[in-house]
């Protein structure tokens, strides 16, 4: 089924061993293709291999594996779900006709839409090589991916946060006390979502039980969400806990998957056994997947494919469990796999539109690490394009300073930025929250209140002696 | 009090609650944004941990100290090794080279495990990682408190020679331990500094260490420091940790940390906080 592809400009012709090679050599630069040994010898060969890859049919996704059917279950969750009637208004492009379509006018919201179910995320990755960042942007902002469990995701014009008030010893009061920071700036619509600096299930369930109080008592219309591995997730479910949402790091192959310790059958049973508690009130999206290119390198389990496109295939296993949220968390792994500001910027644009394409509600943790060669104004240029761009969802954090993960990702101050630079709105159900408990003085200008909301002043007393109120 | 003019920054009376976390609650906003103060604070804070993580990490004295413990548990002398990383730069840019050792070090572990001649229990290994600062505050303190538990154990370990790696990942300490015939080991290492805590300090644990492992195969406690969570704290749920994976033999996602519920550590089981209460 593999073949070799060539490109002949002028006297020369440019040999790729098969479409993996081509992919991987079409693929904008970046440290962790250098990495794995996969990335283009020269800028030029670099685009030659994006000019052969925009002849390539769209069709040869289907017949030319990247990940062989017989050793990779995502590879066959790719192939036996795919949709040949959704795919036809497209079956008949080559790459570069399809980037072409994308940006032309026939391809509405409606029309985005329906084609989902016949795209693969090879194809989607492969055109998304070819594309500048405006286009990617144009693109996603066309797409439509809506989602609910509480409160209602992703519709256009509205850009959610997860409140992440993770603490390095798990403490409650410093939990609560990110959790309300945040509440009062507006953040935590998309989920309030802690990672257990102790991961087991006791601590697990212990802190899904403190965010499940603080809903019901404020009667905050999200969801809360413990990140710990699903099969402790499952476990706290078998012991009664009040699971919303169930997590899990989810990559592109089953290898890297099997590094994570599950597989789609795992998936499965964790997300039927949070079905059956039934808590979503407007939606029973009941999923909440992270992402991120360098993952399945970085577990030795790539397969000779570029990151960008392992990333893409992550958002297939996404995609097939209906998720709430899909965060890939772009600047974490590190400047082997994304070196710098540059290099994070693109990654964050493409997975996004990635995603976006294919039907997964994608948000974006916008972050780096101190040893990235990365600063808060790489931070700021990619909020503002992932604005511009759709972005279902962004991380709220107190002042951009995870103190448990040691990284920095974008503030509860970030977050209204972008409301308010791009007006764009937090989800309906939790706006409505925060103009009916006074939390904010103004929902349309973005503005919180001066002062403590009433609704909080009795909690903040008892511990401030009466002051803070 | 609409009539009078906004103060140009807004204060945040909850700001009081910073009492209770280190995280940067209650900044106040100038309009909806950080004000000066605050915005300076963080560019400092980044700076700093910039500079951490290219600081080397000083060997010797770390190694004077290890040497200075003198624990009945201990085989032989702290060796120190080296990666296959020659640098900070390149260590950043090939994390394999970082698991691997450099073929003087692999002689250096292949001659101490000759020496031995027999099989140990546990092996620490002890790498500078991302963050010198963590290795060199944080690692004999951790190792004095473990060893100390240690002394209480019924059963006695035998350890091997602590090791101490250069331009090191994770991963390395499979290789170490697998050398050393250690039937089990601990990697103690310096993670990516954070803004607010440069020193965190990481400890692995691998049953039947050997190269090609993953990280589904190691249990973890994270940010271990006097700031965090306390190095008495972290050597019993180590030791907690030792015990399962000897019983079961085995270590990872197959083995779920369970020391809350065995009431080892001191956090109270109860979510109470404000918010609630």
């Amino acid at each position: 089924m593999q073949h070799t592809y060539s490109y002949t400009l002028g006297p020369r012709t440019w040999q790729f061993r098969d479409l993996a090679d081509l992919m991987a050599k079409a693929t904008p630069a970046r440290s962790g293709d250098r990495l794995a040994g996969v990335m283009a010898a020269s800028a030029e060969e670099r685009v030659i291999a994006q000019m052969c890859l925009a002849e390539v049919p769209l069709k040869t996704f289907l017949s030319e594996a990247l990940v062989p059917y017989e050793d990779d279950e995502i590879t066959r969750l790719i192939l036996d779900t795919h949709d040949a009637d959704a795919f036809a208004p497209v079956s008949h492009l080559t790459v570069g006709d399809f980037r072409n379509w994308l940006l032309g006018d026939a391809a509405s919201s409606e029309m985005l839409t329906r084609i989902r179910p016949g795209l693969t995320p090879e194809m989607v990755a492969a055109v998304s090589k070819i594309m500048r960042n405006q286009d990617l942007i144009l693109v996603a902002r066309k797409c439509r991916v809506e989602t609910a469990f509480r409160d209602t995701i992703g519709l256009s014009g509205h850009l959610s946060t997860r409140l992440q008030p993770n603490h390095p010893t798990d403490d409650m009061t410093g939990i609560a006390a990110s959790i309300l920071d945040g509440l009062l700036y507006g953040n935590g619509d998309a989920v309030i979502g802690i990672n257990p600096a102790t991961d087991n299930v006791a601590q697990a369930t212990k802190l899904m039980r403190m965010m499940d109080e603080v809903i019901r008592k404020y009667e905050i219309p999200t969801q809360s969400c413990v990140l710990t591995h699903v099969t402790n997730t499952l476990e706290a479910i078998e012991q009664g806990a009040p699971v919303d949402l169930v997590f899990q790091s989810i990559g592109g192959t089953e290898a890297t998957n099997r590094s994570f310790g599950f597989g789609l059958s795992t998936l499965k049973e964790a997300r039927d056994a949070a079905l059956g508690l039934k808590r979503g009130t407007v939606g029973q999206n009941v999923m909440y997947f992270e992402t991120g290119q360098g993952s399945s390198l970085s577990a030795d389990a790539h397969h000779g494919l570029d990151q960008q496109t392992c990333e893409a295939r992550a958002y297939a296993v996404a995609r097939a469990f209906d998720p709430l949220l899909v965060n890939t968390v772009v600047g974490f792994i590190g400047p082997e796999y994304l070196f710098d500001g540059k290099e994070i910027i693109r990654a964050g644009l493409e997975d996004h539109f990635c995603g976006k394409l294919m039907g997964v509600p994608m948000g974006c943790d916008i972050c780096y690490t101190n040893h990235a060669e990365a600063d808060q104004n790489d931070m700021d240029n990619l909020l503002t394009l992932l604005g511009v761009a759709g972005c279902t969802f962004i991380m709220g954090i107190p002042g951009s300073d995870d103190i448990m993960l040691n990284y920095q990702t974008t503030s509860f101050h970030d977050a209204l930025y972008a409301r308010r630079a791009l007006d764009l709105r937090p989800a309906p159900e939790f706006e409505a929250w925060l103009e009916t408990m006074g939390v904010f003085d103004d929902v349309r200008r973005h503005e919180p209140s001066a002062g403590v909301p009433g609704l909080f002043g009795p909690s903040l007393k008892g511990l401030t002696g009466g002051g803070a109120a | 009090m609409s009539d009078q003019p906004k103060p140009p920054v807004i204060d945040n009376p909850w700001r009081v609650l910073r009492q209770y976390t280190d995280a940067r609650i209650g900044l106040g906003r100038a309009g909806i944004s950080l004000p000066t103060s605050e915005m300076l604070e963080f560019q400092l804070a980044h700076a700093r941990a910039r500079d951490a993580v290219h600081f080397p990490l000083d060997v010797e004295p770390l190694l004077a100290e290890l040497t200075a413990l003198e624990d009945k548990h201990l085989t032989g002398l702290p060796m120190r090794l080296h990666s296959q990383s020659e640098d900070r730069f390149t260590y950043l840019q090939r994390p394999d080279l970082g698991r691997k050792l450099s073929e003087a070090s692999r002689n250096e572990v292949a001659a101490a495990a000759d020496d031995a001649g027999e099989a140990f229990d546990l092996a620490l290994v002890v790498v500078d990682g991302l963050s010198s600062s963590a290795v060199q505050n944080n690692a004999v303190p951790f190792i004095r408190a473990f060893l100390a538990d240690l002394e209480r154990e019924p059963v006695d370990l035998k350890l091997a020679p602590i090791t101490v790696v250069e331009q090191g990942r994770v991963a390395i300490g499979d290789e170490i331990g697998g050398a050393l015939n250690a039937r089990a080991v601990a990697v103690l290492i310096g993670e990516r500094p954070g803004l607010s805590s440069p020193d965190s300090l990481g400890v692995y644990l691998t049953w039947n260490p050997r190269p090609g492992l993953n990280d589904a195969d190691r249990n973890c406690i994270s940010n271990v420091r006097p700031a965090g969570l306390r190095f008495e704290s972290a050597s019993q749920r180590l030791l907690y940790l030792v015990r399962e994976a000897f019983r079961l033999k085995l270590s990872g996602v197959g083995l779920k940390d369970r020391t809350e519920e065995a009431a080892v550590v001191d956090a109270s089981s109860d979510n109470k906080n404000f918010l609630t209460n």
